[in-house]
Formats: structure tokens, sequence, C-alpha cells
């Protein structure tokens, strides 16, 4: 279970950007979490990631609680999240080549003698070639960085994943093809899925459940247009 | 002094129906290090007249927004361009920089940038930028100049309230608001949208949208280049689809997004993958623009490819494919292909 209970999350002292926001995502389930531009909605993915602290609330994970963020998180909470974020030009390191884009995680936790084959794995199920694999971020397209980040995204095998807003820059085609990725790494590994848009038509055909902003945090300041 | 010689390029006079413009046979490579070209447009004609939207979708990396610079003047020096694209009487691909400057941009084409956060400055306001837009092209009298930012301001929906705000300050549909105000400024017959609704939610994509058709039924060309396919659904007349830089289908938008659909097996599988249609991806992904094969670009992906797909299909008809859906399971009878526009020798771009 990855739940999130009562949290406030800002950037700055006082202003916080999500208040009082609820929700969970229970083992093998698949949520879409709707929201315009600007509401918190991916404030509240990288708290649910870890990868921001809250100001209040609780994080609860897989019965847990969360005590820290970042890389003050233990190995074991943090390694048990995959997050794809919007857009892989600025999550993906300018200076490595997709291949070792890919396998960075496993090296980052130690288990080097793993990345060969769950490269060569993972590459093959997003659809990367092994020319493509050599290449730098600047050589490839959106499309096809993106395609590296979700498989960096999956190397470790994680419990939970968080796609935040994973598919807005890409063209129709692409989206359906790393969606079809991401459910069948699901199915095959029962994780949960947490994913944040605002195009309601994608999240609704590819989720079990959708949940609107303004159901997750009932008491957000309605967002200026 | 002599009589200047006549252009080279006799064109009637402009009649009511002449299209705002043409597009014939455009090419544009990029010459890389080591002799290698890259082929990032192929062969695109297209007209488009008065009142009347054309998009050009396409997946990212197809070309589009390199015809909408070559279209601009704005391609970088190591590009080259061949064929023609005719504005009124002027061929935009043949016209030097100071003509380009001086009497196209903002004045004959209205550029809708992709991101106007980064295309307004950062450190003026809407109100001054509108200003200096308006000085620059209509030569309005300074006593009339806040008159004109007003009305330059209330044409494009952006609130007169807002006009002393700098871009950081505005949200994102605001931003393409005031970004839409620079480009009418001119009372440019051609306005030129490259993905003006990337990074909007669904709301903003179909404001904006509705805004820039709300321009085209005043009049307007409009060539809008997209790779989203419900907004080029809701605002555009035709669709032309461009793959690996060639466009491989020009249809009317009504059937492309209804029926009969779209022809082309490529077009057919970017619309089959919306979520709200079958949500299946097109197999294998588009080829390198440097390394294209030698017959349909598509055939690697198409589930109807067969021996005939080795050579380069022609566009007849709406549509470059061998196997047309509607025309039978036989393949068009070969037919030689027109020799392409050569590129010129050692041209490069301003």
């Amino acid at each position: 279970m990855l739940e999130l209970a009562a949290v406030t999350a800002g950037y700055e002292r006082g202003r916080p950007v999500v208040r009082d926001a609820h929700l969970t995502v229970h083992p093998g389930e698949s949520v879409g979490l709707l929201g315009p531009s600007g509401c918190g909605k991916s404030t509240l993915a990288r708290v649910a990631a870890l990868l921001h602290r809250p100001d209040a609330g609780t994080v609860t994970l897989d019965g847990t609680r969360v005590q820290g963020w970042r890389h003050r998180a233990p190995r074991a909470q943090r390694t048990a999240i995959g997050v794809v974020f919007q857009q892989p030009r600025l999550s993906a390191d300018p200076r490595l080549r997709l291949r070792d884009l890919i396998g960075e995680p496993l090296r980052a936790t130690g288990r080097r003698d793993e990345v060969p084959s769950r490269v060569a794995e993972l590459s093959a199920t997003v659809g990367l070639g092994d020319d493509l694999l050599g290449r730098r971020p600047h050589e490839v397209s959106d499309g096809q960085l993106q395609r590296a980040c979700l498989a960096r995204a999956l190397v470790l095998r994680p419990r939970w994943l968080v796609c935040d807003e994973m598919t807005a820059m890409l063209d129709a085609s692409t989206t359906a093809a790393l969606v079809a990725v991401v459910e069948e790494y699901r199915s095959a590994h029962g994780a949960g899925l947490l994913t944040v848009g605002h195009d309601r038509v994608l999240l609704e055909r590819w989720c079990d459940r959708t949940v609107r902003w303004d159901e997750v945090a009932p008491g957000a300041a309605p967002v200026q247009g | 002094m002599s009589t200047r010689p006549a252009e080279a390029v006799v064109i009637a006079p402009v009649a009511d129906t002449a299209p705002v413009l043409a597009v014939r046979d455009l090419s544009v490579r990029f010459r890389m290090r080591g002799g290698r070209h890259v082929a990032a447009v192929t062969g695109a004609s297209f007209d488009l007249p008065a009142g009347e939207c054309l998009a050009l979708v396409g997946e990212s990396g197809c070309g589009k927004s390199v015809l909408a610079s070559a279209l601009l003047g704005l391609l970088p020096g190591n590009a080259q361009t061949a064929g023609r694209a005719l504005l009124g009487d002027t061929d935009l691909l043949a016209a030097d920089e100071k003509t380009l400057a001086r009497t196209v941009r903002g004045r004959r084409i209205g550029l809708v940038p992709q991101s106007p956060a980064a295309h307004l400055t950062p450190v003026r306001t809407v109100g001054d930028q509108l200003a200096e837009t308006l000085r620059e092209l209509t030569g309005v009298r300074k006593a009339d100049l806040n008159k004109a930012v007003l009305a330059a301001a209330e044409r494009a929906s952006f609130p007169v309230g807002h006009l002393d705000r700098y871009p950081h300050e505005l949200s994102g549909g605001l931003a393409q608001r005031a970004a839409t105000a620079l480009a009418l400024v001119g009372d440019a017959p051609l306005l030129l949208a490259d993905e003006p609704t990337t990074g909007l939610d669904r709301d903003l994509v179909h404001r904006t949208v509705d805004e820039l058709r709300r321009h085209v039924d005043k009049g307007h060309a409009l060539l809008m280049i997209t790779h989203d396919l419900a907004a080029a659904e809701r605002i555009a007349d035709r669709i032309a689809v461009m793959y690996a830089g060639r466009i491989v289908e020009l249809a009317d938008a009504k059937s492309f997004f209804g029926t009969p659909g779209p022809r082309h097996p490529y077009a057919r599988g970017l619309l089959a993958a919306l979520p709200e249609r079958d949500f299946t991806p097109i197999p294998g992904m588009p080829p390198e623009l440097g390394d294209l094969p030698q017959g349909c670009a598509f055939a690697a992906r198409c589930a109807h490819a067969a021996e005939a797909c080795d050579a380069q299909p022609e566009f007849a008809d709406g549509i470059a494919c061998h196997y047309p859906p509607d025309e039978g399971a036989s393949a068009r009878a070969p037919q030689p292909l027109p020799a392409p526009q050569p590129f010129p020798e050692e041209h490069t771009g301003a």
C-alpha cells in the first residue's frame, strides 16, 4: 500500500502548493490523478516518489511510515519506487549514453554485475536498438529518450511506479507504446501505479481508477486560469 | 540607370481565389560533417487559401518544424533548400534576408510560437512589447499608441488589466494569448503556429485552438504544426500527415477524423493509437532522417508492405502509398517518379 495522508507540501515557507491531500494506491492497482496545470499534482507525485519532503502529513509505504526523503530515505524504500518524469531531457544526464543511463540505478545500488543482462532485456522491452543505446541524449528524439527513461525506472524491478505526465511531450503512437510497456511490467510483477496528468481520456483508458484533484485535496485554493 | 529585368518567375496577379501560400516540391536538407546529408523535408507540396486552416501533423523529429523554419527563412547555415514556397508573388526560399526581415516576418507571416514563455522578452512587460511591435510594424502615431495597444490586446482576448505584467507573472494560457496578440499585430495574411498547444492542459488547448480558429474565420490562413491530433481535429479544415520528412497524406479533416478515415497506413496507425480509439502503438520507430531507406520510409513498420514498397511511392490523389486501401489489393501501376527539384550546388542559408 502507498498511502498519503493529510499531506501539505510546497517550496516556500507558509505558501503550500498542496494542502491536506489524501491518496491511497493498493498493491497492483493503477490510479490516475487528474488535474489542471499548476494545481500541485506534480508536487504530490514527488512526495509520493519520496523526492520531496512534505511540510506536514504522512506517507506510508508497504506498511512502513516514511521518515526521510531523497537521500535520507533508506535504500529499501527508495528503490521500491520507479519514477518517470514529464521531460526526458531534464531527467537524463546528457553525458551518459542511453545504455549507461538505463543501467545507472543498478550501478548506484552496487548491482553492477546485473547491468548487461538487465539493460539488454529492458531495451528490447521498450524497443531501443543497439545503435540507439550507444548514443547520448542529444542524439535521440524525445520519444526515444523517454523510452530509455522508462527502462531506467523499471531496471530495479520496483513495486511502485510514479509517472508524472510521462507522455505529455509525445505523439499518439509513442504514448500508446510506453503505456503498453508499463502495463506489461505491472501484469508481470504486480506493481502499483500512480500516474499524474491532465488528459482525462488517456488516464481513464489507462487506469483502474481515476481521481480528480479536487477529490484528493478538497481544501485546495481554486487554481487561477 | 537601366530598368531592372523582370523577375525570372512571373506570377499572375493575385486573384481572390489564389492561395495565400503555395508550396511546391519544397525540400530541406542539412549538410553534416563528413559530407553526409540529413534530409529533413523532401518534396512537400500544398496550397493554403485564406480563411482555411491546414494542420501539419506528425511525430517529433519528422521534419515539420524544419518546414516552418524554411518558410520564415530561419534555417541554420548548413541548410540547403530546393523547390518553391510562394507567399503571394514572393518566393520565400529565394528571398534575401533583408526582404524577409523587412517585409515578410511579422508583416506577411505572423508566428505563434511553440513556447510563449521563451518567445516573450522576460525583462519587459507585455504592453511594452506590444507597443514596440506596433511602432515597428504599423507606424502608429505616438498619441494613438496606447489605444492601439489596448486594441491589439483585445484582438487576442488578452485581459488589458494584465498589460503591465511581465511574462513570468502570466499563466501558460495568458502567455499564449500575449504571443498570439504579438503575432496578429502586423495583420499578416498567413499565420504560422508551431506546436502552439505543447504542455497546455486540455481546457487550455481547447481555448487556444478556438481562439486561433476565430482568426482563421476572420480571413487569415493558418498553418498549424502539431503532434496533438485532438487539437488538429478541433481546428483544421485539412490535414497533412508528415512521416520521415515527406507528406504522405493530404486530406479533408472531416473525412480524416470521421468516415472513411485516414487512408495512409501510417496515418491510420497514428489515429488508432489514440486512447479514445484502439490505443495500440504502431510497431517499431521512425527511421533516422540521415539514413532513410531507398523506398517507402514506412514500409518497415507497415503491415501491408510488399515488393513494390522498395521503390519510393509517388504522391498522387492525396496519398503517397503503393497500396492505397480504397483501390483494392493490387499495387498502383509503377510510374516513373518525376525528377526531384535539385538542390543548388553550394547554396547555404543566409
